[in-house]
């Protein structure tokens, strides 16, 4: 299993390696721009993350157990029309997160029988119209800006999630377990 | 991000006492999931800082700033799809650019690229959806932040 893992991350992996050997040296003979790297950027985004990711892991391993297939296919499968939609949509409204957040949600609700079109309006949605981000947009730019950019966006990610499942509909497409 | 935390922790008790076993299940594979994706997504990072690094925030907000008309959108949606800037960041830094100037389409645009689009976690996606959908994925959404732009510039 650890051969398989170490392969499967080959890049990533050489990547991680160079950056702690980089990191290293630039404290070692206090190198600014490592340093500058390490601790404004690299070290705030692993803060953001290491706390969010693995709870949010958990919680959709749990998802896995308990939620019921027929259910999640029947509300937000094939054949869900117009109300599978707006159940997505409303699903996304409430999530939090950055978008790599949202790609296991989309494994998920892949595995429970959600249709490729819901998939997609669902990460459509969860990047530009979830709650706790338009309370910061209408904070920073305005009511007028939040609610035009949400009229035009919800449209746009429902039309983006129908080509989508036209496109790869046919075709045994899936969601991988990473 | 406590809520989260603390709606965790209420599932795990409350699945734990409905099923011991499952909940051990879901648990194991959740974890295993995250360890076999953390390597691309800590490797994200370390690209994402480096770029952060040699192309500053202030350097972002300049050229926003003077760019404008086709090449302003074309700049404002291809920063915000290389950009990985978190939500609390972005908004303060949107509402600063409105305030020296720049237009709110582009506004709409750089945002809209910066939540949708995402180039360096590329990597991360594939890995769920496979090259090509990804590919195809990340193409329709930046064509629809600039057609979302053009939509809101008839309204300032």
């Amino acid at each position: 299993m650890m051969k398989q893992f170490i392969k499967k991350n080959k890049i990533s992996l050489a990547i991680i390696g160079n950056f702690l050997i980089f990191t290293v040296l630039s404290f070692l003979f206090d190198y600014q721009p490592g340093n500058t790297i390490f601790r404004e950027h690299f070290f705030q985004f692993l803060k953001e993350m290491i706390f969010f990711l693995p709870v949010m892991f958990i919680l959709i391993g749990l998802g896995d157990v308990w939620i019921n297939r027929d259910k999640v296919e029947k509300h937000i499968g094939k054949d869900s029309g117009l109300r599978g939609i707006i159940l997505v949509i409303l699903l996304s409204m409430a999530q939090v997160g950055p978008l790599y957040g949202a790609f296991p949600v989309t494994y998920l609700l892949w595995k429970k029988g959600a249709s490729i079109r819901n998939i997609f309006i669902y990460i459509g949605a969860f990047c530009t119209i979830k709650i706790p981000m338009l309370a910061f947009e209408i904070g920073f730019l305005g009511w007028k800006f939040s609610l035009l950019r949400t009229a035009v966006s919800i449209p746009a990610i429902i039309i983006i999630g129908i080509v989508m499942e036209k496109i790869i509909g046919k075709k045994d497409f899936e969601i991988k377990q990473p | 991000m406590q809520l989260l935390i603390a709606f965790a922790v209420i599932a795990i008790i409350i699945s734990f006492i409905a099923d011991k076993r499952k909940t051990l299940d879901g648990l194991k594979k959740g974890m295993m999931m995250f360890i076999n994706l953390l390597p691309a997504i800590i490797s994200v990072l370390i690209l994402v800082s480096i770029a952060l690094f040699l192309m500053p925030q202030e350097l972002i907000i300049k050229y926003l700033g003077e760019e404008s008309g086709i090449t302003g959108y074309i700049f404002a949606a291809t920063a915000g799809s290389i950009a990985l800037i978190p939500g609390i960041v972005a908004y303060p830094m949107a509402g600063m650019l409105v305030q020296s100037g720049v237009g709110y389409s582009v506004i709409a645009v750089f945002m809209t690229t910066l939540m949708m689009v995402g180039f360096f976690t590329l990597p991360i996606e594939i890995k769920f959806f496979g090259k090509k959908v990804s590919l195809i994925r990340n193409l329709l959404f930046f064509i629809a932040a600039l057609l979302i732009g053009s939509f809101i510039s008839l309204f300032y």
